[in-house]
C-alpha cells in the first residue's frame, strides 16, 4: 500500500506530508523558544535598576556568527532552487557551503564558550575584585590576566597599560573564585541556556543536511521530486534556527 | 508556506536587524565612549542593508515561477 501525499500536496491543505509535519514541529519549537525568551524578558525587567550585566559578550564575534548564519540561509535556499531547476551539481556546491557555515558557527560558538569558562572573577579577603582570564592555578596561587570587558571602550580602559599585566594571587588571600559559567549570574544562566539550545539545533540541522548532502542524495536518482521536498523541509528547519538567532543576537549581545 | 516564502520573511528580518544594528553602532559612535569599531560596524550595516535589498530583489526574480505555498 502506498502512503498518499508523500510527494504531491493534499488538495485541501496544499501541503505534502513532510511539510505539514515540519510546520507542526516548528510550532512546538516556537513555544519552546518563546517560553525561554519570555523568561529572559521577565527576569530582565524585574532586575534592580543598573543590576543587569552589560558588556560581557564579544560583539564582533557575535556579528561574524550572525553573518555566517545569514549566508547559510542563502545557500540552503539556493541549493533547493538548484534542485527545482534540475541542477544537481549546483545543489551539491551550495549545500556544501551550508554545512561549512554550520560548522563555522559551532566552532565560533565553542570559542566563545571557552572564553567564558576561562574568564574568572576573584574576590580577595580584603574585598578587592580581580577579573580576567586564568593563566595558572596551583595549590599555592592563581595567576590572572586582567582584561577589559568586551563592551568597555572608554578612555580608562584604553589607558590601562600595566593594568593588563598578569596578577599572581596567593590562595590564602582568595575569598571566592568563580568563572563566568552559567552559575555566575542570572544573565549568564539564561545566555548559556538559550545559546546552547540554539547550538544543539544547529548541530541537529547540520546532521540532517549533511546526510541529505552525502548518502541521502542517492534518492535524487530514484525519486527526484521527493528528494527536493526533503531538501525543502530541512531548509525550513534551518530557516527557523536562523530566525531564532536573528532574535537572540540583539537581545543577548546588544541590548 | 514554502521555503521561498519563509526565506523572504528571513531576509526581511535580517534587513531589519542590520538597520537596528547600524543605528545602535552609530549611536555608540557619537556617544562620548565611541570607538572606530563602532563606525566600522555602522558603515558595514548600511552596506549589509543595501546588499540584502539587492539580494531580495534578485531572489524574487530568480524564483518567480515557484509557488509561495
Amino acid at each position: 500500500m502506498d502512503i498518499p501525499y508523500v510527494v504531491q500536496p493534499r488538495q485541501d491543505t496544499g501541503l505534502y506530508n513532510a511539510k505539514l509535519g515540519i510546520w507542526l514541529f516548528l510550532a512546538s519549537e516556537v513555544m519552546l523558544f518563546g517560553a525561554l525568551f519570555s523568561s529572559y524578558i521577565l527576569l530582565r525587567v524585574g532586575a534592580a535598576p543598573g543590576a543587569w550585566p552589560h558588556g560581557l559578550l564579544n560583539i564582533p564575534i557575535g556579528t561574524v556568527n550572525t553573518l555566517v548564519l545569514i549566508t547559510s540561509s542563502i545557500t540552503v535556499v539556493m541549493a533547493w532552487a538548484s534542485l527545482k531547476m534540475n541542477q544537481f551539481g549546483r545543489f551539491k556546491v551550495f549545500q556544501g557551503f551550508t554545512l561549512l557555515c554550520a560548522l563555522m558557527f559551532v566552532g565560533i560558538k565553542s570559542y566563545e564558550y571557552h572564553d567564558k569558562f576561562t574568564h574568572y572573577e576573584v574576590i580577595l579577603t580584603d574585598g578587592t575584585v580581580v577579573d580576567g582570564h586564568l593563566i595558572e592555578r596551583t595549590k599555592e596561587h592563581v595567576v590572572i590576566h586582567p582584561a577589559a570587558k568586551h563592551g568597555a571602550s572608554n578612555a580608562a580602559d584604553k589607558s590601562h597599560g600595566d593594568a593588563h599585566a598578569e596578577v599572581k594571587i596567593p590562595v590564602a588571600q582568595i575569598k571566592k573564585i568563580e568563572n563566568y559559567g552559567p552559575w555566575h549570574n542570572t544573565y549568564l544562566a539564561i545566555y548559556f541556556t538559550l545559546t546552547a539550545l540554539h547550538a544543539l539545533h544547529v548541530l541537529g540541522g547540520a546532521l540532517v543536511i549533511g546526510y541529505l548532502w552525502g548518502p541521502g542524495s542517492k534518492m535524487w536518482k530514484t525519486d527526484p521530486e521527493r528528494f527536493t521536498n526533503r531538501i525543502e523541509v530541512s531548509g525550513l528547519f534551518w530557516h527557523f534556527v536562523d530566525l531564532v538567532w536573528i532574535f537572540l543576537f540583539p537581545v543577548l549581545y546588544l541590548l | 508556506m514554502s521555503l521561498k516564502a519563509i526565506h523572504i520573511v528571513f531576509i526581511m528580518a535580517s534587513t531589519l536587524l542590520a538597520c537596528g544594528f547600524g543605528g545602535w553602532s552609530f549611536r555608540n559612535y557619537f556617544s562620548p565612549d565611541g570607538t572606530k569599531l563602532d563606525i566600522v560596524f555602522g558603515v558595514s550595516s548600511v552596506v549589509a542593508v543595501g546588499a540584502l535589498l539587492v539580494y531580495g530583489r534578485y531572489f524574487l526574480k530568480k524564483l518567480k515561477n515557484i509557488s509561495y505555498l
